[in-house]
């Protein structure tokens, strides 16, 4: 196989190669040429293992005899040196002249950027243990339950907004479900909700073709905290801001997802109803029992 | 007292086990508690049973006892069985509760609008009667009533779009 990828690559080689020289004479430049196309691309053809194995994780030959026989007598790499060349001319600044005021002062002073640390602890803190597998929650992986596909219309559960049903958008990048009334059914507008706290029903609603706009994230929909303490202590608890403030860019938001999804929902017979209406339990209702 | 006997040929319904909710035909009596059975028709090998787990129904099959499995299957074939089942109101009763217990979430919504609506006309019809009746006096009042009531109820059955029917002949089997 390696073998077969050689030749194939010469002639692939050739062809621009010879473009580039212009043709000059076709007959010598040939071999000079494959010698050329063979340096540069023989790198990747590796040999086997010059040293066979006598048992598992014995070798025939010594250290030192496969230094003579892997020639590496003829291989000494050495970094190219441009790249040092470069970093030492690349060394950071590692002071800075400042100007200083004042009378007799000498204008300015030559400061170090990196300073030395003003303290260091009396005891060192110990080196953790290695941990593996403790992610941070940025890096967790996000599951979704099978039943719950884009369109599926779901039962909340909890929150203000509890027995409401309601249709699924997408998945955010948190985990949480982007899920919309639409409001103009059940007043429920654009809202995350939680996978667990949610009951996935069979009924799916058609989203083929609707677009989501994708600015709608969790730092969209996350709530906003006010941290500005004036140091005031009688008025700091009134300062957050507890009345939640609609945007007009929700509005518009919530006008553009819905306007698509209400379209589709108008075609199901009785769906709307259904979107309206809220989830019980009576007398004699299970919800072990009940197939959603 | 008793119009079902357990004989040979009598079609019986199988109510627990691992052929739960099949047909099969006594072929022969074994013991005082387990008879041959057979249910070729219905997918159930030939093999005894015990009486305990069987329901007998109103069907009974011709043939002479130990008959064989084809002999059973002319028979069951001949009499129609199988149609003769589904025509009958237990099947029905069996079909609607499965029916039931397989409702999504928005079939029952449906359902429980179709019920409304239904109700609503009966209600409405009843009130009318009602109010004749008190106008004109209880007795030219009477039969009225009894012939007007069967009436609405067909109406709405007609009017409802394709799954409220299935559901509601579930109901009306309740």
């Amino acid at each position: 196989m390696a073998g077969e990828k050689a030749p194939e690559k010469k002639p692939a080689e050739k062809k621009p190669a010879k473009k580039k020289a212009g043709e000059k004479k076709p007959a010598e430049q040939k071999p000079s040429q494959k010698a050329a196309g063979d340096k540069k691309k023989r790198v990747k053809k590796y040999h086997a293992s010059r040293n066979p194995v006598l048992a598992r994780g014995i070798g025939r030959y010594s250290r030192s005899a496969m230094y003579a026989r892997k020639a590496l007598y003829k291989r000494k790499y050495t970094a190219p040196e441009t790249k040092i060349e470069k970093k030492k001319k690349e060394m950071p600044r590692a002071t800075i002249t400042k100007p200083v005021g004042g009378d007799k002062n000498g204008g300015s002073r030559v400061v170090k950027i990196r300073k030395m640390p003003r303290y260091y602890p009396t005891e060192d803190v110990p080196r953790k243990l290695l941990s593996h597998g403790k992610k941070p929650f940025c890096e967790h992986k996000r599951r979704l339950r099978g039943s719950i596909t884009p369109g599926t219309v779901l039962i909340l559960l909890t929150g203000r907004h509890r027995g409401k049903r309601v249709v699924f958008l997408k998945q955010l990048d948190t985990g949480l479900l982007l899920v919309t009334g639409p409001l103009a059914v059940n007043r429920v507008p654009l809202r995350r909700a939680h996978q667990k706290f949610v009951i996935a029903t069979s009924t799916k609603v058609d989203l083929t073709g609707v677009k989501i706009p994708k600015h709608l994230t969790d730092s969209y929909f996350k709530k906003k905290r006010l941290r500005k303490p004036k140091h005031q202590e009688g008025e700091i608890f009134d300062t957050e801001k507890e009345k939640y403030e609609l945007t007009e860019q929700r509005k518009a938001d919530q006008k553009a997802v819905d306007s698509q999804i209400l379209a589709r929902i108008k075609k199901v017979p009785q769906l709307r109803g259904y979107l309206r209406s809220t989830f019980s339990l009576s007398n004699g209702v299970y919800p072990h029992k009940l197939v959603f | 007292v008793f119009k079902r006997f357990v004989e040979i040929g009598r079609v019986a319904f199988i109510s627990f086990g691992p052929h739960a909710g099949k047909l099969v035909a006594i072929v022969d009596v074994i013991d005082q508690n387990r008879a041959l059975v057979d249910g070729p028709c219905s997918g159930v090998r030939r093999q005894a049973m015990p009486f305990k787990c069987m329901q007998l129904t109103d069907f009974v099959l011709k043939f002479p006892h130990s008959a064989r499995q084809k002999c059973v299957r002319r028979a069951w074939e001949k009499e129609n069985i199988n149609e003769k089942w589904s025509a009958t109101r237990w099947a029905k009763k069996i079909e609607a509760r499965e029916k039931k217990a397989k409702m999504t979430d928005f079939d029952r919504y449906k359902v429980m609008k179709a019920k409304k609506m239904r109700n609503r006309i009966i209600k409405h019809e009843m009130k009318k009667l009602q109010r004749m009746a008190s106008k004109k006096g209880k007795k030219p009042g009477k039969p009225e009533k009894a012939a007007k009531g069967k009436k609405p109820e067909k109406a709405p059955k007609a009017k409802k779009p394709e799954k409220a029917p299935a559901p509601k002949a579930q109901k009306a089997q309740k």
